[in-house]
């Protein structure tokens, strides 16, 4: 259904529509590019950033927080995942981004200026920066309550018996639970790239509908899915609205893609453990 | 090979490179208990925000009139387009569930359970565009209708999940009495099953309308043409809504537009909350009375 | 016994490990046994006083007083629920993480108290090792399982002689020297547990705790974890729990026999008698003990 909507804009464009970097809707014409940049720089960010920040508060679940801790702070970690995202997007608007553009990221291009990803703080703080920030936002309840299942799920003796050689704790986790949880880790980690590629309206409101791929990471940008949520409603022409439909289509074949390997990888190491044990 | 031995009568401190190995171990398990805390945090932060900046627009009128004073009309608008949703999901959520349980093997069932995965992890945005495909194209105009049809859509998955797990948890001989009276399966179905599972049925349901309540990128397509100052009924046209006006409010640039969206976020944050946290409370209750 | 200097004589005594029958006193006051033993300084490792276990409200010992030998092996036997793993656990600390355990009394472990604030777990671990009832190999290969706790421990040179001579020491080399890389779990149930002997030995600890080692295993195992203790008796001090009465007969230098007590309150277990092996099997000095050995319950 959404094939036959892009159409149009397939059969102008052809596959060159994924490299080029051109969209000018009064001109007619349109290129996936800067979005497919976009899209690419803030989920690899908030993966980079979140997974291993989800993994960490995975462990402290399952692992190191007293019981009565864990049944409180559980809860409140996936209710961060409830929050809808337009409401997170709106307060990315007003709050997080002025605070970025006034203090982190003034710091960090003086610190790391070097690199041209940390260019000069611009005026808005609407930023790829930030939009990456508040994906690590939506990506980290995910993977960190697949991760905490994940953990607990290690069985005690096998534990009990590294404990047993004099290890520290973090060699416990380290030798036995992360190496048999590996896959699974990873499928989830997948699970919340696929959230944060699909993520339209929060990015929309935080990354300021750059038209053009810049070096910085503070400049402005755009997402596959922010394009289509911020230009749908006011597309008038026909070209517009398909070109927007194909960006949907190369959305949903990442999407898929990387949903169907999550599963497989979550299904693999299923098979795992059933022919290990 | 290098010397394993130690002094079996010195005192039962750290030995050897235990000391280094030990800071490193409680340096990673405060890393982990920071990051715990980080994320409660960063939820305190925001209900916070929101609800500071919401109460103050929060009146009678802001709750009842429509713009420019209040929001009355997109909440009897979302609440439309969310039950009208509802209504077709929740039916053939728990249909696809019962099936898969109680009747599903074989290449059916599991390409069935493939499809409710892959739609779990669909971008509502690409839902949104699918159902402006299917309906609004036809039709030529958005409608409450197709924007429920696009929550159906989202919310399917979850109710469906949810009733194959309370499901799975109905004791089986249950289902064996049933069938030892001679019963028809789906008559054993609706009158024993469900039943017993209707708790956690309901929860699953309550869940899919937290998740499917604050769902923008879909309405934003189908339902954001509107006029906000008065209250509308008719599913066939656009009906107005909480999500898309504070995107809407969210892009001008106004102060009061501000305001405004602070409040309507903090109506449908609580709402979402609420529900959230009622309906897991639900939920560990029935799994812990289905265990006994 | 004239110009016999007693002190020199007694330090001898006391520098070799082994115990020496003495004969005191005139041949008329002989025991059954025929002599009285020395119960000269014999090296404790451990020595538990007055040693209570709660976890919780619920307690499960009161009142141990043990003594465990050193390089001797020395089996914990009696009815199920008497609390023998319970204290065997207490030797390596390994009961800290479940919730509400509470240890009163003492534990000395060579003089240091066991317990106090300033020990380190871990620490205690590295030198008194545990071998477990069900086998617990890591999901990793066999060398990789013998292998992880040396190099925790920073022992990365020879760590190849270092797992060849655990596992030669454990009695499983030959079976496994040409598969060192496959996966531990393949192995059967015998091979596993004597890789989580191999395992526990590889880092050369003082004691080795064994718990139930060959309960869940069948017999030609467990006939070849009993052959190990007897390999293993001189290089560790072994300290080994067991269901199983024969075994305990056939391997052990010294037995204690734990059973229920009731103080004040419900009963608990409690070290009824600890002697010589050959003592606790032909002449026990408590009825409970001879009740128990002989088969009239448990």
């Amino acid at each position: 259904m959404i094939v036959h909507g892009a159409s149009p804009a397939i059969s102008k464009f052809g596959l060159g529509f994924v490299t080029s970097t051109e969209w000018q809707p009064t001109f007619g014409v349109f290129g996936a590019g800067t979005v497919l940049y976009g899209t690419a720089v803030t989920s690899f960010f908030a993966l980079l950033l979140g997974a291993p920040i989800a993994i960490a508060i995975g462990l402290y679940l399952s692992l190191l927080a007293p019981r009565g801790l864990r049944t409180v702070i559980s809860p409140l970690v996936e209710m961060l995942a409830a929050i809808p995202s337009v409401i997170l997007g709106f307060w990315g608007l007003i709050v997080l981004a002025p605070f970025v553009q006034k203090n982190i990221e003034p710091w960090l291009h003086d610190k790391l200026g070097f690199i041209p990803l940390f260019g000069p703080p611009q005026t808005t703080g609407l930023s790829v920066f930030t939009a990456s920030l508040i994906l690590t936002i939506m990506v980290i309840p995910i993977i960190a309550s697949i991760s905490r299942d994940l953990f607990l799920a290690v069985p005690r003796d096998v534990q009990d018996g590294a404990s047993a050689l004099g290890a520290t704790r973090w060699e416990v986790v380290r030798g036995v639970v992360l190496p048999s949880t590996a896959s699974g880790v990873v499928a989830a980690s997948l699970l919340g790239l696929g959230r944060a590629l699909g993520e339209a309206i929060a990015v929309a409101q935080v990354i300021g509908a750059g038209t053009e791929i810049k070096a910085s990471l503070f400049e402005t940008g755009d997402t596959l899915a922010a394009r289509i949520a911020n230009q749908f409603p006011g597309a008038i022409t026909e070209m517009h609205k398909a070109s927007l439909f194909y960006l949907g289509v190369i959305l949903l074949v990442i999407g898929l893609v990387s949903n169907i390997t999550a599963q497989w990888i979550g299904r693999r190491f299923d098979y795992q453990r059933a022919v290990a044990r | 090979m290098s010397d394993a031995s130690f002094d079996p009568a010195a005192p039962l401190t750290p030995s050897g490179n235990l000391r280094r190995r030990r800071a490193f171990s409680r340096f990673a398990e405060y890393g982990a208990t920071a990051a715990a805390l980080a994320a409660v945090g960063v939820l305190g932060i925001v209900v916070f925000a929101v609800v500071v900046h919401g109460a103050s627009a929060l009146s009678l009128d802001f709750l009842f009139q429509g713009a420019p004073n209040g929001i009355g009309p997109e909440l009897v608008g979302t609440a439309e387009i969310v039950a009208i949703g509802t209504l077709i999901a929740a039916p053939i959520g728990i249909l696809v569930a019962v099936y898969l349980t109680e009747f599903g093997t074989g290449r059916l069932a599991s390409w069935i359970k493939l499809t409710l995965d892959l739609m779990n992890g669909l971008p509502s945005i690409i839902v949104g565009l699918f159902v402006f495909g299917l309906i609004v194209e036809a039709t030529h105009k958005q409608s409450g209708f197709a924007a429920a049809v696009a929550l159906a859509i989202i919310m399917l998955p979850i109710v469906a999940r949810g009733t194959v797990e309370i499901l799975l948890l109905v004791p089986s001989n249950l289902r064996e009495a049933a069938d030892a009276l001679g019963v028809s399966r789906w008559r054993s179905v609706l009158g024993v099953i469900l039943p017993s599972a209707i708790g956690g049925i309901l929860t699953s349901t309550v869940l899919a309308v937290a998740r499917a309540a604050g769902e923008t990128a879909p309405l934003l397509l189908l339902s954001s043409v509107y006029d906000p100052s008065r209250v509308s009924l008719n599913p066939f046209e656009a009906l107005p809504n909480i999500p898309t006006t504070i995107f809407r409010l969210s892009e001008e640039a106004s102060p009061e537009g501000f305001t405004q969206a602070w409040g309507a976020g903090f109506v449908l944050l609580t709402f979402i909350m609420i529900t959230s946290i009622g309906a897991r409370i639900l939920l560990a209750r029935t799994r812990s009375k289905m265990a006994q | 016994m004239s110009n016999f200097d007693s002190r020199e004589f007694s330090q001898a005594v006391a520098a070799t490990p082994h115990r020496v029958r003495i004969q005191t006193g005139p041949l008329s006051d002989a025991g059954p046994s025929g002599g009285k033993l020395w119960e000269g300084p014999i090296e404790a490792v451990f020595d538990a006083q007055g040693v209570s276990v709660f976890y919780g409200s619920k307690q499960a010992l009161h009142g141990v007083n043990l003594r465990i030998e050193r390089s001797r092996i020395t089996a914990l036997i009696g009815p199920s629920g008497c609390g023998k793993s319970t204290f065997l656990r207490s030797l390596n600390r390994m009961n800290d993480p479940v919730p509400g355990f509470r240890l009163e009394g003492q534990v000395l472990y060579h003089g240091h108290d066991l317990y106090a604030s300033n020990v380190d777990e871990v620490e205690v671990r590295r030198r008194i090792g545990m071998v477990f009832q069900k086998p617990n190999p890591f999901p990793k290969s066999i060398y990789d399982n013998v292998a992880w706790a040396p190099r925790n421990l920073g022992l990365k040179h020879g760590l190849d002689e270092r797992v060849e001579k655990a596992l030669r020491g454990a009695a499983l080399w030959d079976e496994v020297k040409d598969r060192l890389k496959d996966s531990a779990l393949g192995l059967s149930g015998g091979q596993q547990q004597r890789l989580c002997i191999a395992r526990a030995i590889a880092i050369e600890p003082d004691v080795l705790l064994l718990d139930e080692p060959a309960s869940a295993l069948d017999p030609i195992a467990t006939a070849s974890i009993e052959d190990l203790m007897h390999s293993l008796k001189g290089r560790f001090t072994i300290v080994i729990v067991t269901h199983n009465m024969q075994q305990a007969a056939r391997v052990a230098d010294r037995t204690a026999f734990f059973g229920l007590e009731a103080t004040a309150g419900e009963p608990s277990g409690t070290l009824i008698e600890c002697a010589d092996t050959e003592t606790i099997f032909s002449d026990p000095a408590d009825p409970r003990t001879r009740d128990y050995v002989t088969g009239r319950f448990g």
